[in-house]
């Protein structure tokens, strides 16, 4: 238990997707104006990422991996070169699935992500959890922690910047930094700011 | 609206209409990569050529891809080729490919290769969208580039690896400013490299949201 803590505190804080880096930053600065929408946002890919990760873990263990596919008969096949494209696929099939049975049986949450559903296909923080739980050799069990610590830690980046846009949009700032420049600097300054958590061990 | 000329789509997006500086595309991992030289050059050339090409794919077949399932077979054209791209780095630049971990994969992801295959390759003809990709992808090359020389140069007294300022670790002169070696100082540079270039290029300035009224004067105070 205390493993899964570990991990899912680390994805959180010390590994943040957006933060330290820097997955989904296109969605993250460009809908990050306002706190609710954020955290539409926010929630969407936590819930997105929660489901990809564990069946992208399943398909990749039982079907992709060298001799992973040892129980059909075929112990050298080797697939793991399609490793991208199944992802991609993975995701981009259960994003259309969420929103269809959300539309079906949850309306009242559809409408609250609406348009940010489709939109999360294309991020790259989902696709990065995928390809860092290769990497890193997770577990199923592993895999699901991190997935929605993940998402998580996305979700909390992108509702504090989009509370401290809110604010900035009433400071005198010079004209070239307008809008996009000082976006970044505040970026800068968070991710400077979450860095203190980089010596945290549990 | 007039066909753009090779050139226009070239050279545009270097300057006038930076994929990052400007159109907010690609930015993931424009800062993840360029803490040294050499892997931001690898990365840009893995970006420009699978931009390149996938423009040039998407368009050649733009007329009968139908609209409903467009974005799949953008994906799965864009995923293709990101696959060959990491296969090759895997098997002649390993050490490259290790460092770079999940960034190469990424690119299928990278908002420049869907953009430009969505905005410009589904409505021109092959050879000028091949050129739009390779514009696009120099735009994100220069900032890259950028980047990896300010960091390595500054941060580690080195570019390419080969020393060009003797640090003071090893007896000279040089004090690194490791600041520039960890991530946020990207942020730091994107932003002011956003800067230089507005205030160069006056019309890219965005409006302000709320304009601030002016002091009160002291004659009107009283």
């Amino acid at each position: 238990m205390e493993h899964y803590i570990s991990l899912f505190v680390r994805a959180v804080f010390v590994e943040n997707m957006a933060l330290a880096f820097f997955l989904g930053m296109c969605t993250f600065i460009a809908i990050s104006k306002k706190v609710e929408t954020a955290i539409g946002l926010g929630i969407a890919v936590v819930v997105v990422l929660g489901i990809t990760m564990p069946v992208n873990n399943l398909i990749y263990t039982n079907i992709l991996k060298d001799g992973a596919l040892a129980w059909a008969g075929l112990p050298e096949v080797d697939l793991s070169f399609l490793g991208l494209l199944t992802f991609i696929g993975v995701i981009a099939a259960l994003v259309q699935i969420l929103e269809m049975t959300l539309d079906k049986y949850v309306p009242s949450l559809y409408n609250a992500l609406g348009v940010f559903l489709p939109l999360i296909t294309v991020n790259c923080a989902i696709m990065g959890g995928s390809l860092f739980m290769v990497e890193r050799d997770y577990n199923l069990a592993e895999s699901t922690v991190y997935g929605i610590g993940a998402g998580v830690s996305w979700a909390l980046a992108i509702a504090a910047l989009a509370g401290i846009r809110e604010k900035l949009k009433y400071s005198d700032v010079p004209a070239g930094l307008q809008g996009l420049g000082i976006t970044f600097i505040t970026i800068g300054l968070m991710s400077l700011g979450f860095m203190s958590f980089s010596g945290v061990q549990l | 609206m007039s066909q753009p000329t090779i050139k226009e789509v070239l050279l545009n997006p270097i300057f006038n209409n930076n994929p990052i500086g400007l159109q907010i595309l690609g930015i993931c991992s424009a800062l993840a990569v360029t803490s040294n030289l050499q892997t931001a050059l690898v990365m840009s050339a893995a970006l420009t050529l699978v931009t390149g090409f996938s423009n040039l794919f998407i368009s050649m077949i733009r007329s009968q891809i139908p609209s409903s399932i467009r974005m799949i077979v953008q994906m799965v054209i864009i995923a293709s080729l990101v696959i060959v791209v990491d296969q090759v780095l895997k098997a002649y630049a390993f050490s490259l490919s290790k460092q770079l971990s999940v960034f190469v994969g990424l690119i299928i992801t990278n908002c420049i290769v869907m953009g430009r295959a969505e905005a410009f390759a589904m409505q021109n003809p092959p050879v000028l969208s091949f050129f739009d990709g390779i514009g696009n992808g120099l735009g994100y090359s220069a900032m890259l580039i950028a980047l990896g020389i300010i960091r390595e140069l500054f941060g580690a007294g080195k570019l390419m690896g080969y020393e060009v300022f003797s640090v003071v670790n090893d007896g000279g002169w040089y004090q690194p400013n490791g600041m520039l070696l960890l991530p946020p100082s990207a942020f730091f540079l994107i932003g002011l490299f956003i800067w230089a270039i507005r205030s160069w290029k006056k019309d890219q300035i965005e409006a302000n949201a709320y304009k601030m009224a002016p002091q009160v004067s002291s004659k009107e105070a009283y």
